[in-house]
């Protein structure tokens, strides 16, 4: 039997982006698509909290993309090492209404968006998957994706694969040609939820949105993550992390997560100069 | 013969220029002949007061009595008949309102120094490896405790020590509750707080941690499927309070929760630590409670020149005396009768000032305190780029929104009776979580009430 938090499989989606599945099942019984789970790598790491790409049975599957400090560590571990934390399910689950659901995810976010489509899709939604990302050769998840859905579409930002163009054009161009959506669940880049909101509102769609921001604790203690969703503020944590797409201040939340931006441009040198420093010794 | 001085002994402290800079303990703490010499001042009153004012009930003048002789194990024994955590209480509870407040030394001169001598005592004990941590032969009843903070350590250890298998369940990585998130290393060690979480596992206490009860496993499913006979929640009042004024949502508005558990749990004042924090050059801290002390505290080390801005005067502050003393040394401004009605920010919208309102007393408000009124017209600016708010905090929604018939008040507080016990057969309740934000002591004495309330209903089955 595993361990405790034991990582028992490490696959490279992208030579940036991981996927970690780690053994948990006080956290695999009860999660549910949307939900995130927050870790810790070591005695000394910071609290990441990533929403839940996949549970079954006792274990939980995160996809990360290696960025910071924290997420460059866990890149760095392998099958069989073990997390010092891992806590969860956080957060409600996603609840989406309709027969019609078009499904957005931007990068990473299809990750996340992948566990959205395929528990709407598996009770008999009808649902296109819009998956966005800047080239082909960082494509994830597709065959997933098409699994999970009626259509799906990829979009390429350099037209390198797919649709040409960002995800709003596509999500655009199939309202356009008659498609009606009950509903859009977009999660990605601030920007991109930003932009589908802006879209989906101008043709009265419903439109749900996930945010990932700044957290330390996830069950509501620090409020750091603060939304302001139709004037009011919430904490993605435990109100959210999904939100009315068309009552996000997304500006402010754009602002608010660069808050430690210069933090962490520092500490991904720093990491980089360890590696270098140890290939170099 | 007594020691008839008027004024405690001395306790040695960092120099202010000197600690606010740093992180380490404050206050140094007695020696052996200081001990001795403050342990001499008491009377041995034949009805002693201090031990009334004390909300756990410490046998105050029978363990200063064992300093005076000497005998600092009997002492440290003594305390712990009634207090699992002396060197946490020696080092933050509100002495001056509680048993030294009620010293009758206190009437002509200075109380006797209990806090310090508690304090003393509970540091050699763990100097000399001593710990109370007898328990009786098990009975086989399982109790789950959610939170390790004072009040479930408290509840845990009363309920261990008569052979209960108790298990805590916390919701962080680290145990301790308040005591490693919330206070700062400088007045309450992080290497103090493992002691006596450890000293609760030698007593076969078993802690869970990564467990968010309502999340991860719920208390239906703990007295359902886990097999436990009862449920103690001492969960606190974690949910920060904010102003609900413009501006808070800008770059550089914490709450000190979030302010204080970046440094305390998270660490984040080491060099290189992996957790951001930000760097202030001017804190305004918005409040006058403990937490903004420690906040504000906090800030100074980091660097920051830091302002308190509180609406009352000095007279109002809640903190403890001694918070407030120290921070002064510090060289924490305190713009008192001031509030913050504004906070503007910059074309990026990171915070540049708090536009503040000048007050005045007025009339008492139901409590007796003198209400603050704003004066008309005397708004003005305070430039700062972080602002720390620290106005309270009330209990978290998880629980009680994941427990069917577990009734609260209009505050979000669990309703219990005086023996912590609660709507719900089985479930108990005690500190933060029952009366909103209060201080380590109280929630100690709900623990211990409860684990007596625990022991008779399971005992009564």
């Amino acid at each position: 039997m595993p361990k405790k938090y034991e990582i028992v499989k490490k696959e490279d989606l992208t030579p940036d982006v991981v996927r970690v599945t780690v053994y948990a099942p006080f956290v695999a019984k009860k999660a549910k698509p949307g939900q995130f789970i927050i870790l810790r790598t070591d005695e000394r790491g910071e609290r990441i909290p990533l929403t839940i790409s996949k549970a079954e049975g006792d274990n939980v599957s995160v996809v990360v993309q290696k960025v910071g400090d924290g997420t460059l560590t866990l890149g760095d571990m392998n099958e069989g090492d073990c997390l010092q934390d891992f806590v969860g399910p956080l957060g409600v689950p996603t609840e989406i209404e309709g027969k019609k659901v078009a499904v957005i995810g931007g990068g990473l976010g299809c990750a996340i968006a992948l566990p959205v489509a395929k528990s709407l899709h598996d009770r008999g939604v009808d649902v296109d998957l819009i998956g966005g990302f800047r080239s082909k050769n960082i494509v994830i998840l597709e065959d997933d994706m098409r699994a999970a859905s009626n259509n799906l579409y990829i979009c390429t930002d350099d037209g390198s694969y797919g649709f040409n163009g960002m995800v709003t054009a596509q999500l655009k161009e199939l309202i356009d040609s008659g498609v009606q959506y009950d509903c859009v669940f977009a999660v990605g880049p601030l920007i991109m939820m930003k932009f589908v909101a802006k879209l989906t509102k101008e043709y009265g769609i419903k439109t749900v949105v996930s945010m990932n921001p700044i957290m330390i604790d996830g069950t509501g203690m620090c409020g750091c993550c603060r939304v302001t969703v139709g004037g009011e503020t919430k904490f993605a944590c435990v109100d959210g992390p999904d939100f009315d797409g068309h009552l996000v201040d997304f500006d402010e939340t754009m602002a608010r997560a660069r808050t430690y931006s210069e933090f962490e441009q520092q500490r991904r040198r720093d990491h980089n100069c360890r590696l270098e420093g140890m290939q170099n010794a | 013969m007594p020691n008839m001085s008027l004024t405690k002994t001395p306790v040695r402290e960092q120099e202010p220029n000197v600690r606010n800079s740093n992180f380490l303990e404050v206050n140094l703490g007695y020696t052996d002949e200081e001990a001795r010499e403050e342990a001499t001042r008491c009377l041995n009153c034949k009805k002693p007061f201090c031990m009334e004012g004390c909300p756990v009930s410490v046998p105050i003048p029978a363990f200063i009595q064992k300093v005076q002789e000497g005998d600092i194990e009997g002492a440290y024994r003594t305390i712990s008949t009634a207090n699992a955590l002396p060197a946490v209480c020696g080092r933050v509870c509100p002495q001056e309102s509680q048993c030294e407040g009620r010293c009758i030394r206190g009437k002509k001169g200075e109380p006797v120094g209990i806090g310090r001598l508690e304090r003393y005592v509970a540091d050699w004990a763990i100097a000399h490896d001593v710990a109370n941590t007898d328990v009786a032969a098990p009975n086989g009843h399982k109790v789950a405790v959610i939170g390790s903070g004072p009040s479930g350590l408290t509840c845990a250890g009363e309920l261990a020590k008569k052979g209960y298998d108790v298990t805590i369940f916390e919701a962080f990585h680290v145990a301790g509750g308040v005591l490693s998130y919330g206070i700062p290393e400088f007045r309450l060690p992080k290497s103090i707080v493992k002691k006596e979480v450890a000293n609760l596992e030698k007593m076969g206490v078993k802690i869970e941690l990564n467990m968010v009860i309502g999340k991860t496993i719920t208390i239906d499913e703990l007295l359902e499927e886990e097999g436990f006979e009862a449920v103690f929640i001492g969960s606190g009042a974690g949910l920060p309070m904010f102003m609900h004024i413009p501006g808070e949502s800008l770059v550089g508005v914490f709450s000190a929760n979030e302010y204080l558990t970046r440094i305390n749990l998270m660490k984040a004042y080491l060099p290189n630590n992996p957790t951001p924090i930000f760097h202030s050059e001017k804190a305004v801290i918005v409040g006058g409670g403990n937490v903004a002390m420690d906040a504000a505290r906090s800030a100074k080390r980091m660097g920051a020149e830091t302002h308190i801005v509180y609406r009352r005067s000095e007279e109002e502050l809640p903190a403890r005396k001694e918070e407030v003393h120290h921070a002064k040394e510090e060289g924490i401004v305190f713009d008192l009768l001031t509030n913050p009605i504004r906070i503007n920010g910059d074309e990026k919208g990171k915070v540049k000032s708090v536009t503040c309102i000048r007050m005045e007393l007025g009339e008492p408000d139901e409590r007796g305190r003198r209400r603050p009124v704003a004066i008309p017209g005397s708004e003005f600016d305070i430039e700062a780029d972080s602002v720390i708010i620290s106005i309270g905090t009330s209990p978290n929604p998880l629980i009680r929104s994941t427990t069917e018939g577990l009734e609260t008040n209009s505050h979000g507080c669990i309703s219990t009776k005086e023996d912590a016990s609660t709507s719900r057969e089985g479930i108990f309740c005690g500190g933060d979580a029952a009366t909103g934000a209060a201080t380590v002591i109280l929630a100690m004495g709900a623990g211990k009430t409860a684990a007596k309330s625990i022991d008779e209903y399971i005992r009564s089955k």
